[in-house]
């Protein structure tokens, strides 16, 4: 699904350029729940920024479902993450004056699919994330557990490729941490590709298998034995 | 560009951020609104002069006859020079095909009396042309005709004030009234554009005045009006043969100041009508001024409002906005925007020029009928709508080209 070869990515600091990624090797299978882990700085949310097309890369290569993702202009881009990429951010990032359904239907739209049809996927998705009856209430009307599942409802609903989390547990405490990693299993157990950058060992252990990221290079790539987080939620 | 999708989703941005909405729509609004009143109150100004001068017929010279300063053919200086019967005949002589009607006017004051009511009048004897130089309206009766001149008839034309001061509700028509010590029958009422002044005025036939004042055949001061077909500079040509012509035959110098003087209301309409236009230029240009500084104004509320939304274009952009797409749903949010509120600032100005128009903005600040044309005001607020968008689309292409990783990063 994704193959990653010898990427590299520094950034301009003034005169000084900082070197964020020093050739990275990576791939990923279809289905696969991945952790990218390390400390502030080893580079792990630049490459999911890579990984998610928000960001280019200066050297090296990287295919997504056999397509060469490279010189891309901003259009298709823009196309390009509509259709392949899904995204779960740490601030939840939702608009505050769209309701919980008219955030979810948001990347439809952009697919240009036809109202009825954008409300009824966005209600089923909601329903997917347990948040149903909450579909007419503003962003600013949800606790912040609540916020995330909405946010993931929204990157499903575009039946993405791959689906991208950077810290999707960081703004929240650990209970509700664990409900949105049960969700995130369920979505991975029905097949697809999740990537998550986290930097907590609880929630890496969720995952199917661990990354390690330290000063721009991959220390550590292992598969572990997932850690089901239904038992942590009643 | 144009579906349905497209326009709910505007309306929803518009709707749900009415802070924003109103800030820009405000400031269109008023732009529009200060544009119209202002261009509105400079036609009214306009109206006013052109008012001014339209109650008297513009095609009119008047000759005044007043006392020379060089002394000139044998005669001394300081000699009263005075028009006389022969002077009208002379001047219908030598430029006939130019004269439209030629007219003297002997002014005198005088108390003038009916039953137990009396006042003073200015009363003026005259030809028939006078009507039409003075561009009188008869109420009821008639003008004084060329009848009334031969026959020295003692018939006089009253005002409308004359008749509503001395006659009450009475109808002043077949009734006598005594004008400084001779009695006349009134034979018509009449009003004036030219206000109440104009209307205290009474006429009575030249000849009959100077029957009165010992059968002579003195005429105060001629008024003539010349032909329209000669234009403008046909009637500058015509001014200045008619001064040497009268000069010659009053044996006054060409070079004396004074002695004759000659009145080209054409020429001080002109003048005026130019004055006029100058002000109108002035207050139109202040209007632009409004407008330009409306333009600024949107230019930095939509520069505020696409910093506001870096964010949302951000969240848009990962979920797969093309920068096309932000790019139009940004200026179509603007174009809506100033559109609604450049309208309705609009309707508010001619609302309010409707509104105070009347005689008060009249007689007190010489602004008559106040207004602007429908296409002007329309022109105006679509050439706000497109600077507005223009002044959209720079900040909107820079939104639609940050690097959503950027955008997300902004709190």
């Amino acid at each position: 699904m994704i193959e990653i070869k010898n990427l590299h990515k520094s950034y301009k600091m003034g005169s000084n350029s900082l070197h964020v990624l020093k050739g990275i090797n990576f791939s990923v299978k279809e289905g696969e729940l991945v952790a990218i882990m390390g400390s502030s700085g080893s580079g792990k949310s630049t490459l999911l920024n890579i990984l998610g097309m928000l960001d280019e890369l200066d050297e090296g290569s990287y295919d997504l479902d056999g397509v060469e993702i490279k010189n891309l202009n901003e259009t298709k881009a823009a196309n390009y993450r509509n259709k392949f990429l899904g995204f779960v951010f740490q601030s939840f990032n939702l608009i505050n004056y769209k309701n919980a359904m008219e955030n979810v239907a948001l990347p439809l739209y952009y697919q240009k699919v036809a109202r009825k049809e954008r409300q009824e996927k966005a209600l089923k998705y909601l329903e997917q994330v347990g948040l149903k009856e909450w579909a007419d209430h503003l962003p600013s009307e949800l606790s912040g557990g609540q916020k995330q599942r909405v946010a993931i409802a929204r990157a499903m609903a575009a039946e993405p490729k791959v689906l991208l989390a950077d810290e999707p547990t960081g703004a929240l405490d650990s209970k509700t941490s664990y409900e949105v990693m049960d969700l995130i299993q369920k979505i991975n157990d029905q097949g697809n590709t999740i990537l998550i950058v986290t930097h907590e060992p609880d929630i890496a252990d969720m995952c199917k298998r661990i990354v390690h990221l330290k000063d721009g290079v991959i220390i550590e790539d292992k598969k572990v034995e997932q850690v089901r987080a239904a038992q942590y939620v009643q | 560009m144009f579906n349905r999708d497209v326009w709910k989703e505007i309306f929803e941005a518009i709707q749900k951020n009415k802070l924003r909405t109103f800030l820009t729509g405000f400031t269109v609004a008023l732009g529009i609104f200060i544009f119209v009143t202002l261009f509105g109150m400079g036609n009214g100004l306009n109206n006013t002069f052109m008012k001014f001068f339209g109650d008297d017929a513009t095609n009119i010279f008047r000759i005044y006859p007043s006392t020379t300063t060089i002394p000139y053919a044998g005669y001394k200086a300081k000699r009263q020079i005075v028009f006389e019967n022969g002077d009208l005949d002379g001047i219908i002589e030598e430029f006939g095909p130019l004269v439209e009607y030629i007219t003297p006017r002997i002014q005198r004051g005088g108390v003038v009396t009916y039953k137990d009511k009396s006042d003073n009048y200015t009363t003026y004897g005259v030809g028939t042309g006078m009507q039409f130089a003075e561009k009188t309206i008869m109420m009821k009766g008639r003008y004084i005709n060329v009848q009334d001149i031969r026959e020295k008839s003692k018939y006089a034309v009253i005002g409308r004030m004359v008749e509503k001061d001395l006659f009450d509700t009475e109808d002043a028509l077949g009734k006598y009234i005594d004008v400084a010590g001779s009695v006349f029958r009134v034979i018509g009422v009449f009003q004036d554009d030219g206000g109440d002044r104009e209307e205290r005025n009474i006429f009575i036939p030249f000849t009959t005045r100077q029957l009165l004042e010992g059968n002579n055949d003195k005429i105060g001061q001629i008024t003539l009006a010349f032909n329209k077909a000669i234009g403008y500079d046909g009637a500058m040509k015509f001014e200045r043969r008619l001064n040497t012509y009268i000069r010659k035959k009053k044996e006054v110098s060409p070079d004396d100041p004074r002695g004759i003087y000659l009145e080209n209301v054409t020429e001080n309409l002109k003048q005026t009508q130019q004055f006029a236009g100058i002000l109108q230029i002035i207050i139109a240009a202040i209007a632009f001024v409004v407008i330009i500084s409306g333009i600024i104004g949107i230019s930095n509320i939509m520069v505020f409002v696409v910093k506001e939304r870096t964010k949302e274009i951000g969240i848009r952009k990962a979920m797969g906005a093309t920068p096309r797409t932000i790019i139009s749903t940004i200026l179509l949010e603007s174009i809506v925007i100033t559109a609604i509120f450049g309208f309705i600032g609009m309707i508010l100005g001619i609302v309010v020029l409707n509104a105070i128009q009347g005689e008060f903005l009249e007689e007190n600040y010489f602004i008559t009928n106040p207004g602007i044309n429908s296409g002007t005001a329309i022109f105006v607020t679509i050439l706000l709508i497109i600077c507005g968008t223009l002044a959209a689309y720079i900040p909107a292409r820079r939104a639609a080209r940050i690097k959503p990783i950027v955008a997300l990063r902004d709190e």
